[in-house]
């Protein structure tokens, strides 16, 4: 390929979305539209999954001794449990160090009634607490640590991993179907598009042929005028969603602050150095594959 | 040279465009093809062109058999025959200068070589004042000029003309073969596709006659068999 024919087919390309304003006009607010949401759904994934994250990080199991259990016993029990690619960290708790964490959370103000305790009422309670990576590792984990010799109780909280997860899954699901539908009418536009490119230009594809063009430059042009409506089409949302997302950070954080202080909102660069590749890439595959279906079904050449 | 051994060409109806043509035409020859519609002279034309495959015989441009030629390869194999219709297929949207520059652009020459072509190649159709006209602001017979430079820009070794005076008074007839002489005695081959008996009788070239798809006369002092 000659470099003044590449540049010829992306020249023409650019013509025929000028050609067929209207067309490419619809095509690129549908492509905005869906970017815009898959922008959307990124975003409010992203920040929820963030937002899990650290909420998985506090959630722990917690694994009692049997009595009479040695020193030795307990810390082969630890080892047992660093060694589980499910573990994050692990935390000895020894029965004083729960007994002062007690005191702490249910004697606040009256620590009087806390020294009516001669013993350590929670003699028995030393335990690991163990905080994992992934809170829907957590069953497995769990199943293993029972069968650990040594190992009375396994407390788990099982609800709050569950719901997590199943959340999490949802979100997700429902993101995907949406985007997936919306792709495929973005597709459909675009393809629609390029038919009406193909049939204003038919007589001149014709005469391309005759004089001796070749497939590609015959193709081509359609090919690039697909990549840039979907390129444009991602440019104009992802500037949209920029501005958007900093303004929303700011408001709420004004506003709500108690929302603020729920969520961990992820930084708008963090976001973007993601969102912009993703969607400017999903743009130009979208343009893409539109173009060369439509081409493949329209254009003989 | 152009050879077309027991060359047949039959469409889905069954009835035979062309049926057993055998012809030869030599390097820088000028020839007519007449006859009268629906006799195969298109079809003789599409099947140069290779825009056709004929159901049998052979066909050897250049002692290169067209069959042999894979699609890849046929946009280069075009791009060593002019083609000029009797409509003229210009775009309309684009001055005469780009209507020619185009053939030039679609194989891929550099700026420079077009830039000095096409200036060269619309002087040598006499339209170089209206290099900046539109098709719609020219005549017929400048429209068909345009159409000559754009086939001929790209300096093939064949020229085929189809019905090329068909929409033209017979002054700019007579203009278009003037030209199109000037073209071959520089030594392109030229195939003129024609009805007009009148400018094939006073040539005085090579004429090859079709009825039903066979030739029934090749006549090299330009001959008409024109007896219905």
């Amino acid at each position: 390929m000659r470099i003044n024919t590449f540049f010829y087919a992306v020249n023409q390309g650019i013509k025929n979305i000028w050609r067929n304003k209207m067309f490419s006009l619809a095509s690129t607010a549908t492509m905005a539209a869906c970017i815009f949401m898959f922008g959307i759904f990124y975003i409010l994934i992203t920040n929820f999954t963030a937002s899990v994250q650290s909420i998985e990080e506090g959630v722990s199991v917690t694994v009692f001794f049997e009595q009479g259990i040695t020193e030795a016993q307990i810390k082969n029990i630890g080892d047992s449990i660093d060694r589980r690619v499910e573990v994050s960290r692990n935390e000895y708790v020894s029965a004083e160090e729960a007994w002062e964490e007690y005191k702490d959370i249910y004697f606040e103000g009256r620590e009087e009634l806390a020294k009516g305790f001669t013993d350590n009422p929670l003699a028995n309670s030393s335990h690991y607490q163990v905080y994992l990576n992934d809170v829907s590792m957590q069953k497995t984990l769990v199943s293993y640590l029972r069968t650990i010799p040594g190992v009375r109780e396994v407390k788990q909280s099982a609800q709050v991993a569950n719901t997590l997860t199943d959340f999490n899954r949802l979100l997700g699901y429902v993101s995907f179907g949406i985007i997936f539908i919306l792709l495929c009418v973005a597709v459909f536009l675009i393809s629609n598009t390029v038919t009406v490119g193909i049939s204003v230009r038919r007589e001149e594809i014709a005469i391309m042929k005759l004089i001796g063009a070749t497939d590609y430059l015959v193709r081509a042009p359609f090919v690039v005028e697909g990549v840039v409506i979907g390129m444009i089409g991602a440019a104009i949302p992802l500037v949209l969603l920029y501005f958007m997302y900093q303004k929303i950070i700011i408001s709420i954080a004004d506003k709500f602050s108690f929302i603020g202080s729920l969520i961990a909102f992820v930084p708008v660069h963090t976001v973007f150095r993601v969102l912009v590749p993703v969607a400017v890439a999903l743009g130009a595959g979208i343009g893409f594959i539109g173009s060369k279906l439509t081409i493949r079904r329209h254009l003989k050449v | 040279m152009i050879k077309l051994e027991h060359v047949s060409k039959s469409y889905s109806a069954g009835i035979p465009a062309l049926n057993d043509v055998n012809l030869e035409i030599e390097d820088g020859e000028f020839v007519f093809v007449v006859g009268d519609s629906g006799s195969g002279k298109s079809t003789l034309i599409k099947l140069l062109l290779k825009e056709l495959e004929p159901t049998k015989g052979y066909i050897r441009i250049n002692g290169r058999k067209l069959g042999d030629i894979r699609h890849k390869q046929v946009p280069k194999f075009r791009r060593n025959i002019g083609v000029v219709f009797q409509d003229f297929r210009l775009l309309e949207d684009r001055n005469v200068y780009d209507n020619v520059a185009f053939a030039q652009k679609v194989v891929g020459e550099p700026n420079s070589r077009i830039k000095r072509k096409v200036p060269l190649m619309l002087s040598v159709v006499g339209l170089a004042a209206k290099y900046r006209s539109y098709p719609r602001q020219l005549s017929g017979g400048e429209q068909q000029r345009v159409a000559i430079a754009r086939a001929l820009v790209n300096e093939p070794s064949i020229l085929l003309a189809d019905e090329p005076t068909g929409n033209l008074d017979n002054n700019n007839a007579w203009e278009i073969m003037k030209l199109l002489e000037e073209i071959n005695a520089k030594g392109t081959t030229v195939i003129v596709v024609t009805h007009n008996l009148e400018i094939v009788k006073v040539m005085k070239k090579r004429v090859i006659t079709v009825k039903k798809g066979t030739i029934v006369s090749d006549s090299k002092q330009g001959d008409v068999d024109d007896e219905d």
